[in-house]
């Protein structure tokens, strides 16, 4: 592909439209940016299930996963097994809007297997007859066969770990795929009749340069997904990115990474991509809805390895060592390793403070206020920072809410 | 009560590390003025800090009994001077009360400016000088070449010169006979109105203000009625004692003698150093000349760095004064660094020694300014003003010119630094003046230079430059008029007043350029874009911009992140420094302390 065959042109009403079946959704489905959604989200209930396996470890991932060759790694089945043990241990229904199949790598579980979950999740909990069923995927593992399982098992919602279609980029990544291989995955998704096909990006990897993420944009929305992820490389704590940065390697420039999210945040938009949280971007009808519901304080049960969940009130996680959860589970125990009862201010200020990743913004609320009249609120509505419309309080640029969120943490009980 | 014929009073002038102090213990072990099982080193230097730095801050008096080879029994009364020329008026008064002085160098080093300047001091005095090369015993001592150069400075022989190890006791005995023989006894008239000279004072918690005297005429008793003249204060003796080195209570001190005063008076302004106490009674027509008012000679800020601290730090400064008259300090408010004092100091020694007190004995946390000199500046008006701090200088408009105070500086170092030194000398505006070869390998440079010039880094680059060989001494000259400005740094277009600064107009720019590249490091990127600046009045001399921050955000939040992304933001809003706003931006508190570290 070049940087020019993919157009973003608007002025001459000469941009691709969306053609596909996939992007001409319907027209009267909420924008993934309306409120209205935002606070619908926050009354749907999700089930989460995770899969720690991976073909390898990604240099930057810090997540509870267990490549092919660590301990355990070739434990899938009797892992499976567990998963099917630990969600029927719920004490009883918990009917859910949305599953979220995520990791490590879901496809590295086989079809049948998958199936054998969504089973236990619809006859534990109770699944919705409109759910949002989803899948993570990696391209390498995705072929029409599996896609047309897939689907047949009721997934209706796949995202594609792409991360870059520059292969230089991709080496960096220690992902295993190419962009061809890429490319080839989310078409035959789209083509399976997935409702939401979705491709997750990574951006600002020392390796990139601002043509190649130029290319990789283009190249991904040339593909007319229906939703977009697109993240900024981040060092984690005790991951082989982070040792060879400590080493000497160059690390993530936060204004390559700022120019990269501008860049990807207009080209998105120009392609009918509403951005609807920090690093989200859907058509209408295409939000996230686990995610969306995460957001919103929404409840949600965890199943796997380092899931974390949240419920009553209450969140707690789950063991995130895979022998010792599987030995949890063999002794007929739940695997929680702690939880965690917010108060109700606690609570008010998680919502507000998660809220403002949002682009439809939060409702202020108990704490909204305080922060808006405090001093670090009124410089930072001052700044342009931070917006006050419709009755919500937005983050303007959406890059520096972890900035806007230290500042509400300021607010105390005593403000409210 | 001892005839004054049989009493020598001296003292030892040394430079930092020549061995004065131990040279004391072993005078005073050897005439059993202190066994050797109570010998504590160095027991004239009461402070831990004197210990550590070597050097004596208040002067003290011992008397010491020594009986001679000849069988006389004298009394000796070894008084401690300051070791340092920001107390030149101190030793300058201690020196008064000696008719003698023994002076030490080191064998391996040789002749120091600061021994120097305090042996012409003594010279210009009157006092008879025992030049004495100490530390005979060390593998790289050179006492030829010492006495050769005592000899030179001191227009002697190299003969004449004694030779000593204050560790290993050699040439004591010598030394001791050298003080009875070469010093003359006090004169005085004892018949005449009590005139005794007050050469130190100290304010003792349980006892008030203690001050030195010796008796210059007449005499003194316990429960005499007298009157230190310069206050004016009339107040009983109610004890006269003496050291040996423990205290000893006496009923009276009589001419020639050193001693001891209590009076219960608590304040030190009353008794001060140089003021002659005289019988009120019978008073003195004359008191004894030379006296001065302390006047400090450089200035900084002080701030406590938590400002919660500024009552302990007024606390700690006025107990510092108790014992230190030549203190001043006023209560002064930075934008920058909140509620401080603006302290003003005899020398740079005095100020890093009360700015090292104040940390260490008070255990405050403090943010020390740019130290600045007092300028005077001259008004259209006809008026003159004295300008202390950068924000005291009155606006352009109104001023005609600005005079700063210029020192006399005296450099000795190794001939082959002469050049370097020169450089060194030229670049902070000094004048040359005379240079004299002490020997073939070492050199005495004078120089006139502005003090606000040595005030910074001067010393430092002296010794970096001359690989610590260099030594420095300076005195006040007067005041002249320079080519002054006040640099100012803007923040976001806001003046800060901790980083202005009265420079020469030729250094206004590097200075300026320095201090905006400093805190364009120092400071992290804000909300938006932040012009730093240097200014001269209205004129930008320099410019730098902190770009606004751009990104402040994890990428990713998925549900289970929640709560380790509420606490990971919980620690970083901990771990956030204690910022300070200026003009709407903010400082990091270290940001100031680094930037004031500026080195120009």
């Amino acid at each position: 592909m070049s940087d020019t065959d993919y157009g973003l042109r608007t002025t001459d009403g000469g941009a691709k439209r969306p053609s596909h079946v996939l992007r001409t959704t319907d027209e009267t489905a909420e924008p993934p940016d309306s409120p209205a959604l935002a606070e619908t989200a926050s009354s749907w209930r999700s089930a989460y299930v995770h899969i720690p396996f991976c073909a390898r470890r990604c240099p930057y991932c810090d997540f509870a996963v267990v490549a092919a060759d660590e301990p355990g790694g070739s434990e899938i089945e009797r892992y499976v097994d567990a998963l099917v043990a630990e969600i029927g241990m719920e004490p009883g229904p918990f009917p859910v809007d949305a599953v979220n199949l995520g990791g490590g790598t879901p496809t590295r579980v086989a079809s049948l297997h998958l199936g054998r979950i969504l089973d236990e999740i619809d006859a534990r909990l109770g699944i919705a007859d409109n759910a949002e069923i989803s899948i993570e995927a990696n391209p390498e593992d995705w072929t029409d066969n599996r896609a047309r399982e897939l689907r047949s098992m009721g997934f209706n919602r796949v995202s594609f770990g792409v991360q870059s279609l520059d292969p230089l980029v991709l080496h960096a990544l220690g992902r295993a795929h190419s962009p061809e291989e890429a490319t080839s995955a989310v078409v035959a998704a789209r083509s399976t009749g997935f409702n939401t096909v979705s491709v997750d990006l990574i951006y600002g990897t020392p390796e990139e340069s601002d043509a190649s993420w130029r290319r990789t944009v283009r190249g991904v929305l040339a593909l007319e997904p229906n939703h977009l992820s697109a993240y900024a490389l981040t060092v984690e704590g005790g991951t082989a990115l982070s040792r060879s940065i400590s080493a000497g390697a160059p690390a993530p420039d936060p204004d390559e990474q700022a120019d990269r999210f501008e860049f990807v945040d207009v080209a998105a938009g120009e392609a009918g991509l509403s951005r609807y949280e920090v690093s989200n971007w859907a058509g209408a009808g295409h939000a996230c809805r686990y995610n969306l519901s995460t957001w919103m304080m929404g409840e949600f049960a965890a199943f796997g390895t380092g899931a974390h969940d949240h419920r009553f009130g209450v969140r707690s996680r789950n063991i995130r060592r895979l022998d010792a959860y599987l030995a949890r589970i063999g002794a007929g125990e739940r695997a929680r390793s702690g939880s965690e009862r917010l108060d109700a201010f606690e609570s008010e200020r998680e919502r507000f403070m998660v809220g403002l990743r949002l682009a439809a913004g939060v409702e202020p609320g108990l704490v909204g206020g305080p922060f808006l009249a405090s001093e670090e609120g009124r410089r930072l509505v001052d700044a342009g920072i931070v917006g006050l419309g419709d009755g919500r309080v937005v983050v303007l640029r959406p890059l520096l809410t972890d900035l806007v969120a230290r500042s509400v943490l300021s607010v105390s009980p005593d403000d409210c | 009560m001892t005839a004054p014929s049989l009493i020598r009073n001296f003292s030892i002038i040394a430079h930092i590390d020549h061995g004065k102090s131990t040279l004391a213990d072993r005078l005073l072990e050897r005439t059993g003025a202190i066994s050797e099982r109570d010998m504590r080193e160095q027991v004239l230097d009461d402070m831990d800090l004197e210990r550590e730095r070597g050097i004596t801050i208040k002067a003290n008096a011992v008397r010491i009994d020594y009986t001679a080879e000849s069988g006389d029994s004298y009394q000796l009364n070894l008084i401690d001077t300051p070791g340092h020329v920001d107390f030149s008026y101190e030793v300058s008064r201690s020196l008064e009360a000696c008719e003698g002085a023994v002076l030490v160098v080191d064998a391996s080093q040789g002749v120091e400016a600061q021994t120097l300047a305090n042996a012409y001091l003594a010279i210009e005095e009157g006092l008879e000088i025992i030049p004495v090369v100490n530390k005979i015993d060390l593998p790289a001592a050179d006492p030829d070449r010492a006495a050769e150069e005592l000899a030179k400075v001191l227009g002697g022989t190299a003969e004449e010169v004694i030779r000593v190890s204050a560790k290993t006791g050699a040439g004591i005995n010598e030394l001791l006979e050298a003080i009875v023989d070469r010093l003359p006894p006090p004169g005085g008239d004892e018949q005449a109105p009590l005139r005794a000279l007050v050469f130190d004072s100290f304010y003792d918690t349980f006892r008030g203000v203690v001050s030195s005297v010796r008796i210059v005429d007449g005499r003194m008793s316990r429960r005499d009625r007298v009157r230190f003249m310069a206050t004016s204060l009339d107040v009983e003796a109610t004890e006269l004692g003496i050291r040996r080195p423990a205290l000893e209570v006496v009923e009276g001190l009589t001419t020639g003698e050193v001693g001891y005063l209590i009076t219960g008076v608590k304040e030190i302004d009353l008794i001060r150093v140089g003021d002659t106490v005289t019988h009120t009674a019978t008073p003195t027509g004359q008191a004894l000349p030379g006296y001065l008012e302390p006047k400090p000679m450089v200035f900084s800020g002080l701030f406590p760095t938590d400002g919660d601290e500024f009552e302990r730090l007024r606390e700690a400064l006025d107990k510092l004064r108790l014992n230190d008259s030549s203190l001043v300090f006023q209560a002064e408010t930075s934008r920058a660094l909140g509620f401080g004092f603006r302290v003003g100091f005899l020398g740079l020694l005095h100020m890093e020694i009360v700015r090292e007190r104040l940390e260490r004995e008070y255990d405050l946390d403090l943010v020390a300014t740019a130290p600045s000199v007092a300028y005077v500046a001259n008004l259209a008006s006809g008026e003159q003003v004295a300008v202390r701090s950068p924000q005291d200088l009155p606006d352009a408009g109104s001023l005609i010119s600005i005079e700063e105070p210029y020192v006399k500086v005296m450099i000795i170092t190794p001939s082959e630094y002469i050049g370097s030194v020169m450089d060194l000398v030229q670049q902070r505006r000094g004048e040359m003046g005379e240079m004299m070869y002490l020997s073939p390998e070492r050199a005495e440079l004078h120089y006139r230079i502005p003090l606000a010039e040595i005030v910074f880094d001067f010393f430092d680059q002296l010794k970096t430059r001359t690989r610590g060989y260099a030594s420095l001494d300076y005195e006040p000259d007067d005041y002249q008029v320079s080519d002054l400005v006040r640099v100012n740094i803007l923040l976001n277009g806001t003046p800060v007043d901790a980083f202005s600064t009265i420079v020469h107009r030729d250094k206004a720019y590097p200075y300026g350029k320095a201090m905006v590249g400093r805190l364009r490091e120092l400071i992290p990127r804000q909300l938006f874009d932040v012009p730093i600046q240097a200014a001269i009045g209205t004129r930008i001399i320099s410019r730098e911009t902190i770009k606004a921050q751009r990104k402040d955000v994890t990428a990713k939040c998925y549900g289970g992140d929640i709560t380790r992304k509420r606490k990971l933001l919980e620690r970083q809003k901990e771990g956030k420094r204690r910022m300070k706003m200026v003009g709407q931006v903010e400082v990091p508190q270290e940001a100031f302390v680094a930037a004031l570290k500026l080195e120009t």
